[in-house]
């Protein structure tokens, strides 16, 4: 969906405010909050592309003002309400008032280190030939589905080269919804800065993405 | 630290002993999803330790030093960074499929992610706060050289740049140049050069002369 997380090439938000000798949280919630998206995540009862979903599901003026884990913990209490395991009833007193629903599985202390460790690749078997070769002029798509895309706004319609072809990933955007993992082929496809931003922009620059298949078509006017 | 930090959640401070709002309602979330089973209390615990203390960018530097003083292993790390990392055992979560790109006199690379806030975990840790912040996000793909000079990096004017938006599960890792005059070093003092903006992209090593030794 074109909301607020799509921000590339956004301007007006001002200097970058970096900060020297950062700490890992910056509040006791904030850590509370990272380990429960992570915790919950491995419930089974949603994704990472549908807890994206969640986050880019916030209106766009709450997203651009919230920090990042504000943001992970409205997706959350959206998502254990949204999914069931939760009630609005339940946030609003702080405290379990109904019978818990079943969930596929309850991470242990002692599993964390081991299993985040291996992590949690999502390259997956899918279709046999990529449509694309490296080299291949390809055009992003213009498209503005009301779901998940990772394709962002700023390519959509340019015309970039593929550069390099991975193999198969988890399709987000059918993940998201819970419509299976679809895996696709995933490219990077490298834009040259005066395509994506005009005349005007800094000749000696190129930005790539990686995009998946359907994303993408042969160069318009071009044979690929 | 509450002193440090000055653009996010001005509201949510507090400085006595009261629990903010959000304490709070993180707090009741927490108890109602302890309370009905759904997360382990040790679990939580052991993300936060393992995320806190011990997976942060001193091990994209000890990945980096070895591609310094290792040509082999430089060359394993840019054909397959996952693996390549493996053998340095990092790896995990936010890893599980790694890319290096190596920085050049003619391309200086940039990681962003504008969609959301996707980082190499296992060679870097969290993200800091500006990465995940619109600032970043939406002017490294547009105007790399103005986001660069407000890191304190002036690349010459020859020098082309190369922004890599991470908008899918490959996630990306700088290799920077090595530094001049550090011919002498060994890889455990290569290693202190490389700071994470380095690694991002928005830094570059220390000098020699910057870095003394404990």
């Amino acid at each position: 969906m074109n909301g607020g997380q799509d921000l590339g090439g956004m301007q007006g938000f001002g200097p970058i405010g970096f900060e020297a000798d950062e700490p890992w949280f910056h509040a006791p919630w904030e850590r509370r909050v990272f380990a429960m998206a992570m915790a919950m995540g491995l419930t089974g009862t949603w994704n990472l592309d549908a807890s994206r979903a969640a986050r880019e599901s916030l209106p766009p003026g709450e997203y651009l003002t919230s920090s990042y884990y504000r943001i992970w913990f409205r997706a959350l209490e959206k998502q254990v309400v949204q999914h069931g395991l939760v009630t609005e009833g339940e946030l609003a007193a702080g405290a379990a008032l109904t019978p818990p629903a079943p969930v596929a599985r309850v991470l242990k202390g002692e599993e964390v280190a081991p299993l985040f460790a291996r992590g949690f690749p999502s390259d997956r078997p899918g279709p046999d030939r990529p449509r694309f070769a490296a080299g291949d002029e390809v055009t992003a798509k213009t498209i503005n589905p009301p779901g998940h895309t990772r394709l962002p706004r700023y390519v959509r319609g340019r015309t970039g080269v593929v550069e390099r072809v991975h193999g198969r990933f988890v399709f987000p955007d059918s993940n998201a919804h819970f419509a299976g993992e679809a895996p696709q082929w995933l490219y990077t496809v490298r834009f040259a800065g005066v395509e994506l931003w005009g005349e005007d922009a800094d000749p000696g620059l190129a930005v790539s993405v990686n995009a998946f298949e359907s994303y993408l078509e042969p160069a318009r006017g071009r044979a690929a | 630290m509450a002193h440090d930090h000055h653009d996010h959640d001005h509201h949510d401070h507090h400085h006595g002993s009261e629990l903010s709002p959000m304490d709070l309602r993180v707090r009741a979330l927490e108890s109602i999803l302890v309370e009905k089973g759904y997360v382990d209390p040790a679990a939580l615990d052991a993300l936060i330790d393992t995320y806190e203390s011990k997976i942060g960018p001193r091990n994209g530097a000890q990945v980096v030093a070895r591609a310094w003083v290792d040509p082999a292993y430089r060359a394993r790390l840019l054909d397959d960074a996952t693996a390549a990392i493996r053998e340095l055992g990092f790896g995990g979560r936010g890893g599980e499929h790694m890319v290096v790109v190596e920085n050049t006199p003619e391309e200086h690379n940039l990681v962003v992610c504008t969609l959301c806030s996707c980082y190499p975990w296992p060679v870097l840790g969290l993200p800091p706060v500006w990465y995940k912040s619109p600032p970043y996000r939406s002017r490294a793909v547009i105007d790399p050289r103005g986001v660069l000079a407000e890191f304190g990096v002036t690349l010459p004017g020859t020098t082309r740049v190369r922004v890599w938006d991470s908008t899918a599960e490959l996630r990306y890792m700088v290799l920077p140049m090595r530094p001049a005059g550090s011919d002498h070093l060994d890889e455990a003092a290569l290693a202190d050069l490389v700071t994470r903006d380095a690694m991002i992209g928005t830094g570059l090593p220390l000098s020699p002369d910057q870095v003394v030794r404990s």
